[in-house]
């Protein structure tokens, strides 16, 4: 109990200094959103009205009271630009970016999971060569690079696929998940290889462990070895690797969802930092903060799967 | 994971892929697809002055008394005519009647009454409400009469009313307009995606011409290798303002696609803080004058299209005068300016650059300009908040790039405390003739005189009309190829043999 105390605790701490360091570099930064509104054609008497109308008249510590007040009865405020909630538009990229990560995820461990414990598991031979190269390919390879190599072979060129845009889930479970299949290929490719290399050198750790020459000597098979024995210990960094994986599907995406023009969580955050919608990015940041927290949890519950060690430690 | 669910998840993947191949390509609805790279913070046009929200709505969904047309002509809209007193001070509309809002409410003179009224109301955030104070009265006559009275004149008043900040709004909806939009045109707003797309369907009441397509689509695309994938692709069927300007090459003679430049109410400038030294110095922007190659910028801005200026006109106008031979390139006579100012080893400077193409690729030929007769001139490349924050909103800058896009803006000159700096009783007193100007002749003369004064007192670096370059499907017609307002009005586009 203590722990979990101890735990929310460092999170809402965690919590309010992001906000507070967010709120000050942005109100430090030149410009506001009623003068970005307004851009160059705006009438003086206008501009005014538009600050008095979207509150910006006020205080700045005002306004992060107002905001930090709001957020502890479950209210994000709403957008200056957009002039909608902000938990709405949060809601509405959520919609893109967790499937996006999750398909990504999913994509990665399917590919690197199995390749890195059949290099392994053939350590030295040309199959562990050759799964190692290709590896370290995927590696020198950004996710950006790879998503334009994909727009224009499967979009611009055999015209499988848009290139880009998502038509919305309401459109269909079907185009939906097309949209976004070509960015999670992009995202999930680099970070497979990554998973890979962990993947194989966690086991290979793990083969030289003496429990390991114990389940050998007592006349198991190899493969009979990594199943029972070596494969779930090996999971403990590759567990880690995910979950700092999956946050920075969450949070990084920026740059696929500019190549795709998805309407993800990143560009939100993108175009409300240029228009100075604090309050959206307020919000946003908020959000990832807890995603990351929450992420963390998981990984650490993970861990305690993986390990009965770990979970009568914790017991 | 098992072997199993590794196998699932993979023909699950496949079967997302083979399902969906077949829709690319493949003949459309009667659907128009338009890319477009700023999202509009809020569809309501008489709020704020976001370009973006005059470009989905202008014409589309919101009418005014007037509109601009196709070659920046004044049109009937909502009027079907009107007249005018011989002071010049009182307008008389003649509405159309049968018009009715796409809520089913209907239109009538009391809708008139109220947007004038909310436009020029003290808590109006109308980008224009400058424009709209010049009315003293709107009077209703009868549900299809309406009398506005000024307390000035104002030239070209017709006109003022053709903008996207004058359209004609109900009092039912105009609270709402700004995330559903609600007017009187051939089409209704039909849905948002935020950042992804906005939707529009044909309004079936509507009471002119019914438009030709039945659905509009804008795709917000911010980044332009991803909108010349996306033209490519199929995805989009026209980019009115293409924004991959030096990927053109690579499209023409590709018989998919037509490449129409037309031209903007955008005079692209050098603009001069003309209340800082040395800058203050006659001289010294003569000398900045002659140091500017329009050719090099053109090309480097904006792949050699755009009209060059000489004054802060646009060249498709009938006042229009060439006044680009003022100060010709001339580096030597730009040094030696320099040196008779008092400056003959140059000076420093920066230039401030907002995140446009045209200013950012046009800055660094600029910059070499300027260096070649003796100004160190630092380039500082700043967002648009920044920008307008600092160098428009308190004038904080040495030397910036940026299109001034609003219609018949010679008028900012005039503006006291303008981020230009320029202060010139003579040509202030100009401006306030124009106000007067009984006759089109008489407007015409001011307006030359007044391009004149600008050329010869150099007072910004006038370098070209900002094109606009539209991409679009072959197939598809009917599209405006200039811009004479921002807007891309999709009235009368169709697509030929469908």
């Amino acid at each position: 109990m203590r722990y979990l105390a101890t735990r929310a605790l460092s999170v809402v701490l965690t919590l309010f200094v992001a906000t507070l360091v967010i709120f000050i570099a942005l109100n430090l930064a030149p410009g506001d959103p009623a003068s970005f509104m307004m851009g160059t054609a705006g009438d003086p008497s206008a501009l005014a009205q538009l600050r008095v109308e979207l509150g910006l008249d006020q205080p700045v510590w005002l306004r992060y009271l107002n905001w930090i007040g709001g957020l502890l009865s479950g209210d994000f405020g709403v957008s200056y630009t957009y002039r909608v909630p902000v938990a709405t538009l949060i809601a509405e990229r959520l919609q893109v970016t967790l499937p996006l990560a999750v398909l990504a995820m999913a994509l990665s461990v399917v590919i690197a999971i199995p390749a890195g414990m059949l290099a392994a598991s053939r350590r030295g031979t040309a199959i562990d060569a050759s799964v190692s190269g290709l590896a370290q390919v995927g590696l020198a390879i950004p996710n950006f690079w790879l998503a334009i190599l994909l727009v224009f072979v499967f979009a611009t060129t055999l015209r499988w696929f848009s290139a880009g845009g998502f038509p919305g889930w309401d459109a269909g479970l079907l185009p939906a998940l097309k949209a976004l299949l070509l960015p999670a290929v992009a995202l999930a490719l680099p970070q497979a290889a990554v998973l890979t290399r962990v993947t194989r050198g966690a086991l290979i750790e793990t083969l030289s462990e003496d429990y390991i020459r114990t389940a050998r000597a007592k006349g198991l098979s190899e493969g009979q070895t990594i199943r029972r024995h070596a494969r779930r210990n090996a999971m403990i960094p590759v567990l880690t690797i995910l979950g700092l994986q999956f946050t920075f599907l969450i949070a990084g995406g920026i740059i696929i969802e500019n190549v795709f023009y998805l309407p993800g969580l990143g560009r939100l955050v993108f175009q409300a930092i240029a228009q100075r919608d604090l309050i959206v990015v307020q919000g946003v940041v908020v959000v990832l903060v807890l995603a990351a927290v929450i992420v963390t949890l998981v990984v650490d519950a993970a861990y305690a799967l993986a390990d009965p060690r770990i979970r009568k430690a914790a017991a | 994971m098992r072997f199993r669910a590794r196998v699932a998840i993979l023909i699950a993947l496949a079967g997302v892929v083979l399902a969906s191949c077949g829709d690319v390509g493949s003949s459309r609805t009667n659907e128009v697809r338009v890319g477009i790279s700023l999202e509009p913070p809020h569809l309501d046009p008489t709020s704020g002055a976001a370009a973006a929200t005059d470009e989905i709505v202008y014409a589309n969904v919101f009418e005014g008394l007037t509109r601009i047309g196709a070659h920046g002509e004044v049109l009937p809209a909502l009027a079907q005519s009107w007249d005018v007193s011989a002071d010049g001070l009182v307008f008389t509309f003649n509405l159309r009647r049968n018009v009715t809002f796409h809520d089913g409410t209907a239109f009538d003179a009391s809708d008139v009454k109220f947007s004038l009224d909310r436009a020029r109301a003290p808590e109006s955030t109308n980008a224009q409400k400058g424009a709209f104070e010049a009315i003293a009265s709107v009077d209703v006559i009868d549900p299809a009469t309406v009398r506005i009275t000024l307390s000035r004149p104002v030239a070209d008043f017709p006109r003022d009313m053709g903008w996207g900040d004058a359209v004609i709004v109900a009092p039912e909806s105009a609270a709402n307009n700004a995330v559903a939009p609600v007017g009187t045109g051939p089409f209704a707003f039909s849905r948002w995606l935020r950042g992804a797309q906005i939707e529009l369907k044909r309004y079936p009441a509507y009471w002119g011409t019914p438009a030709r397509i039945d659905k509009v689509t804008f795709l917000i695309i911010p980044d332009p290798a991803a909108a010349y994938a996306a033209l490519l692709a199929g995805d989009v069927d026209t980019f009115p303002n293409f924004p991959a300007i030096e990927l053109l090459p690579q499209i023409e003679g590709d018989p998919r696609f037509a490449i129409v430049a037309g031209t903007t109410e955008g005079e692209t400038i050098l603009a001069i803080n003309n209340g800082r030294a040395p800058f203050n110095d006659l001289r010294v922007r003569q000398a900045i004058a002659h140091a500017l190659n329009r050719k090099d910028i053109i090309l480097a801005a904006s792949e050699g299209y755009g009209t060059p200026i000489g004054s802060h006109f646009p060249p498709h106008d009938k006042a229009y005068i060439d006044l680009t031979g003022t100060y010709p390139y001339d580096p030597a006579e730009g040094r030696r300016l320099l040196a008779d100012a008092g400056y003959p080893g140059g000076f420093k400077a920066t230039l401030r650059l907002p995140p446009v193409a045209y200013a950012r690729r046009g800055g660094e030929v600029i910059a070499q300009e300027l260096r070649a007769i003796g100004i160190d001139v630092r380039i500082e490349n700043i967002e648009w908040a920044q920008w307008l924050d600092q160098v428009y909103g308190k004038g904080d800058y040495d030397l910036t790039i940026v299109s001034h896009t609003e219609p018949r803006d010679i008028d900012i000159y005039a503006k006291d405390g303008y981020y230009f700096h320029y202060r010139n009783p003579a040509f202030n007193a100009l401006m306030q003739d124009l106000q007067r100007a009984a006759s089109d002749d008489e407007r015409t003369r001011i307006l030359q005189e007044a391009q004149r004064i600008l050329a010869n007192d150099a007072v910004n670096g006038f370098l070209f009309q900002l094109p606009k370059i539209g991409v679009w499907n072959a197939a598809l017609k009917g599209q405006w190829a200039d811009s004479p307002v921002q807007a891309n009005d999709l009235t009368g586009v169709y697509w030929e043999g469908r």
